[in-house]
């Protein structure tokens, strides 16, 4: 089943490796991101799955003593290029992090942070904007009338849902999440994933979890890291009833991780 | 040891704990009385209006607490972005773990270790004989203007001396703003200083104030630093001119207990000054409170 040749390529990443001094993090990691996709990133703890994910966004580069080579292709543009203007990369590589983080700031300012960051905020008004992500977010009903509250009043679900509003603010082309739902209910994990399949056509999600179920049933393809290196990417179906490494299979049917 | 021992050091011990407590609060309390009672009398509007006559016999202390005042204002106006800025520099922007900034982290305390009229002699030395007459012969064509003792070189010794409560103050609540908080920022497109200025200083506005608050206090205790940097014995009229002298209210205790040349009829005026001194400090610590909570308020409110 090789996928329909109209799906174009978002991200290239080619040979990304991470060391640190004596240590492997990332071992020549290729894959492509493809256009109205979730593509799932699973593996266990210590597999790689968040530093490839920061690799991304550079976000990598605020933890000192790592090397990185290897390429990240956003378009024409290597990520890693020295001429990157880093903020404006972070802004079409958006990303959602595995805790809740709203900042002490009320509902409102917690969404118009990013923007703040830029010159000039596109079109539309705020208020459409404001409205637009948190119905994307499935937050609106919940939080319409009152927005001027602290976010940090919020429930965690809710505060997780509003840091994914608050990264569709600036309207990233791609979409980063690092175990989303790791501290959240089930229901919560529901309207978040109801909101990625939604936004999968306007932007493709990277999605790393701890969760296999969560990549089994919400992700298009599926790619299974272990010990850094990227052991097979497939379409999730056929990862999870026919993987062809021993070890993916081993790890989606549960005898480790 | 039997267990009847054990027990009567065990109740010498509170006992003794207790005292110490005690005294302290007594000593407190004894001090403050006197003040108060003492101050109380000789305490009117005229007294806090008008200048001293008669070689501090007679009148009030005007002079002294405007100059009070007005040297505590341009202190923490020289030493609040100053510091600031520091702290922000090292916990913001300096490479983290480098040799030379765990240095100048050091400096910076040992700073407040050193004696405040070390501080006084420095400010002499440095900012009235080589700041002030440098300027004085660049610009003035060497007619002394701001090459003598006055309250702007008062007030940024101050700043010196309380520059170190300020930086430590601030470092410590940059320090407890979550790296999440941070990763946030730079996620959403923010660069360094947009990422301080959005981010991390809004949270940091307590410590920053509580830094102050500290400063003030200690700014408008200390004698030392501006005895020989612009504090004036006695002054008839008030400082209209950063390079003017002053009169301030602690020096001018002290001169009214040493210089007297009628102890008693200055007595009561001296125990009113210092009530007077008392009511500034706190009423100087009660207002940075009053700001803390406010914008804390204001902070959880979101805005």
């Amino acid at each position: 089943m090789t996928p329909p040749p109209a799906l174009q390529e978002m991200l290239r990443v080619e040979a990304l490796s991470v060391k640190t001094k004596n240590a492997t993090l990332l071992d020549r990691v290729s894959l492509n991101v493809r256009e109205r996709e979730i593509l799932s990133i699973i593996g266990p703890a210590g597999s790689g799955k968040t530093t490839f994910l920061r690799c991304l966004n550079r976000l990598i580069d605020l933890e000192g003593g790592l090397s990185v080579s290897g390429k990240v292709l956003l378009g024409e543009q290597d990520v890693f290029d020295d001429a990157v203007d880093l903020a404006a990369l972070r802004r079409r590589i958006g990303m959602v992090f595995a805790l809740p983080t709203p900042l002490p700031l009320s509902i409102r300012d917690n969404l118009r942070l990013g923007l703040r960051f830029q010159k000039s905020s596109g079109p539309g008004t705020l208020e459409e904007r404001i409205e637009t992500c948190l119905r994307a977010a499935s937050l609106w009903d919940e939080v319409k009338d009152r927005l001027g509250e602290s976010a940090q009043k919020l429930s965690g679900g809710q505060q997780q849902r509003l840091c994914l509003a608050r990264t569709l603010m600036v309207r990233p082309e791609i979409l980063l999440l690092d175990e989303p739902c790791s501290g959240l209910d089930p229901i919560s994990t529901a309207q978040i994933e109801e909101a990625l399949q939604s936004l999968k056509d306007q932007m493709p999600v990277v999605l790393v979890t701890n969760n296999v179920k969560q990549a089994s049933r919400t992700s298009d393809r599926t790619a299974f890291f272990l010990q850094g290196e990227l052991v097979e990417l497939d379409d999730t179906g056929r990862l999870f009833t026919a993987p062809r490494d021993p070890r993916t299979a081993d790890y989606v049917s549960g005898r480790f991780g | 040891m039997n267990r009847r021992w054990i027990d009567l050091f065990s109740r010498l011990f509170t006992l003794l704990t207790a005292l110490a407590c005690f005294s302290l609060v007594a000593g407190v309390a004894l001090i403050l009385g006197d003040v108060v009672l003492n101050g109380l009398k000789h305490l009117s509007w005229e007294f806090v209006s008008t200048a001293p006559k008669t070689g501090m016999t007679e009148g009030g202390i005007f002079p002294a607490l405007f100059g009070t005042v007005f040297l505590v204002l341009l202190m923490t106006v020289a030493v609040v972005p100053l510091g600031v800025s520091t702290a922000i520099y090292l916990q913001e922007y300096a490479p983290a773990g480098s040799r030379w900034v765990k240095l100048i982290r050091m400096a910076i305390q040992n700073l407040a270790g050193v004696p405040a009229i070390v501080f006084g002699l420095f400010g002499l030395g440095f900012f009235v004989d080589f700041v002030g007459k440098g300027i004085d012969r660049f610009f003035f064509d060497g007619a002394l203007t701001f090459g003598q003792p006055a309250i702007l070189w008062a007030s940024l010794t101050l700043a010196l001396l309380t520059l170190p409560t300020v930086v430590v103050a601030t470092e410590e609540t940059l320090r407890v703003v979550p790296r999440s908080h941070r990763e946030v920022a730079y996620s959403l497109g923010a660069t360094r200083w947009q990422m301080v200025r959005r981010v991390v200083l809004p949270q940091a506005v307590n410590g920053i104030l509580t830094g102050t608050i500290l400063a003030v206090s200690r700014g408008a205790g200390e004698v030392a630093p501006i005895l020989f940097t612009g504090a004036a014995y006695y002054l008839p009229y008030l400082p209209t001119h950063l390079n003017q002298q002053f009169m301030v209210l602690n020096y001018h205790v002290y001169v009214m207990a040493t210089q007297s040349p009628d102890v008693d009829a200055t007595l009561p005026l001296l125990y009113s000054t210092v009530l007077v001194l008392l009511m500034l400090t706190f009423a100087l610590n009660f207002a940075a409170i009053i700001i803390r909570s406010r914008l804390r308020r204001r902070l959880k409110a979101g805005r």
